[in-house]
């Protein structure tokens, strides 16, 4: 599991806002695909990438500054959104792989959707 | 530039009129300029073959170890040992990219110690695979990019032949292809500018320069505009990797041609799902891998490409 640092800030952050477990929404990276594409989750989620392919991709957002390391066969990646909005990302290594993640404001029942 | 500045006019020229290809690889020649091929090679023909010659490895994926070629590293070896053995003596080797699989130091070490074997001055281009590395692409510049340009692109003259070397596999953009970017393209027109038509033109760079497959990334964005630039040369060359199998195109002047890898073969645009590591029955992975071998004969203005696998 990649990234740690960023789930413990996520988590920390969540902590110090008092708001409800954050889901984990998990992300497959199948035959050049992220799967699924597209992908809503609320403020404070973490989404899970991980890539099944027996080649590396990455996850790149270079608008909102996300880049994961290259995950090889069976690596993933954590990022938790903080802050609403649509981040496009695709993968560095093979472009044409797109995906996107829609952050909705968490209404406070966060856990209950 | 030398030799090569006698002016070989558009009356000398032929169009391309056929090709043939199977088997071990094809036989092009080039009359005025233009490729031709003339049949298939087999091996007393290539015993034959003289002339000025380069070779053309591609995608060895040092590290790779998945089903597809579990050995990445012993194929490697298998293929400079043919090159050790082959006919001719070529002058140098080009490397199209993916050196490595994750660019990690010890990869490159294993490439070095391998390919060094040969005992051939190796010019190289990156792949996506060589700038993994957290500063993107710094391993792969202290390695192999002294006296490159940028991410690593460059030129070079040997036997009044102009080679460029070309890197399109940084800054991509999402959704997007291969990319060179501005500062590139801007060099490349400078590179070019001052060159006679009639000196042959090699470009070689990792993803191809031509649209094979848009819908697996298998293009250069720009690309065309790089191409712009070759028009008006009687003989180009484009020597690509990326897709590990042979591919070929003739447009014009320009003869577009992609290498095996020697790694792991990946499917025919549109044949799977996706592109990547294809898995193929034991006794037939290695005549999906291989190298190329391309010659120059001066004097006849031919050129011939041989792509020879490691087990026919």
């Amino acid at each position: 599991m990649k990234n740690l640092t960023a789930l413990a800030a996520g988590a920390a952050l969540l902590a110090s806002l008092g708001l409800a477990s954050a889901a984990e929404i998990k992300v497959g990276i199948d035959n050049f695909t992220f799967n699924p594409q597209d992908v809503k989750v609320k403020a404070g989620d973490t989404v899970v990438w991980t890539n099944n392919d027996d080649i590396p991709h990455t996850v790149a957002s270079p608008a909102h500054q996300i880049r994961s390391k290259p995950l090889d066969t069976g690596d993933s990646f954590s990022f938790t959104f903080t802050t609403p909005g649509e981040f496009k990302y695709f993968c560095s290594l093979h472009p044409h792989m797109t995906g996107r993640i829609v952050v909705e404001a968490a209404t406070g029942d966060n856990g209950a959707k | 530039m030398s030799a090569h500045d006698e002016d070989h006019g558009p009356s000398r020229r032929k169009v391309l009129e056929c090709m043939t290809w199977a088997g071990t690889g094809v036989l092009w020649t080039v009359a005025g300029g233009v490729p031709t091929a003339v049949g298939l090679l087999d091996e007393a023909m290539a015993q034959e073959v003289k002339g000025f010659t380069f070779l053309q490895i591609s995608d060895s994926h040092m590290g790779f170890d998945k089903p597809a070629n579990p050995n990445a590293k012993g194929t490697l070896e298998e293929a400079i040992a043919r090159v050790k053995s082959a006919p001719g003596n070529p002058a140098f080797m080009i490397h199209t990219g993916d050196i490595s699989h994750l660019s990690k130091a010890s990869e490159f070490d294993d490439a070095e110690k391998i390919i060094s074997q040969a005992r051939l001055d190796v010019h190289y281009v990156p792949g996506e695979h060589d700038i993994l590395d957290d500063e993107q692409g710094k391993l792969y510049r202290d390695r192999y990019g002294r006296g490159t340009k940028g991410p690593g692109y460059y030129s070079f003259d040997a036997n009044g032949v102009h080679f460029v070397g070309l890197v399109n596999v940084v800054d991509l953009k999402g959704g997007g292809l291969g990319h060179l970017g501005n500062d590139q393209l801007e060099w490349l027109e400078d590179d070019l500018k001052s060159r006679s038509a009639s000196q042959p033109v090699v470009v070689f760079a990792h993803i191809p320069l031509w649209t094979v497959y848009p819908e697996w990334g298998w293009g250069t964005e720009d690309g065309a505009q790089a191409l712009a630039y070759l028009k008006r040369f009687g003989s180009v060359t484009v020597l690509n990797g990326h897709i590990h199998q042979v591919m070929q195109k003739v447009e014009g002047n320009v003869t577009f041609h992609t290498a095996r890898s020697t790694a792991f073969p990946q499917p025919a645009p549109g044949a799977a799902p996706s592109p990547g590591p294809m898995k193929v029955a034991d006794d037939k992975l290695r005549t999906m891998l291989g190298t190329a071998s391309i010659t120059f004969r001066q004097n006849e203005q031919r050129l011939a490409i041989v792509d020879t696998p490691l087990k026919a």
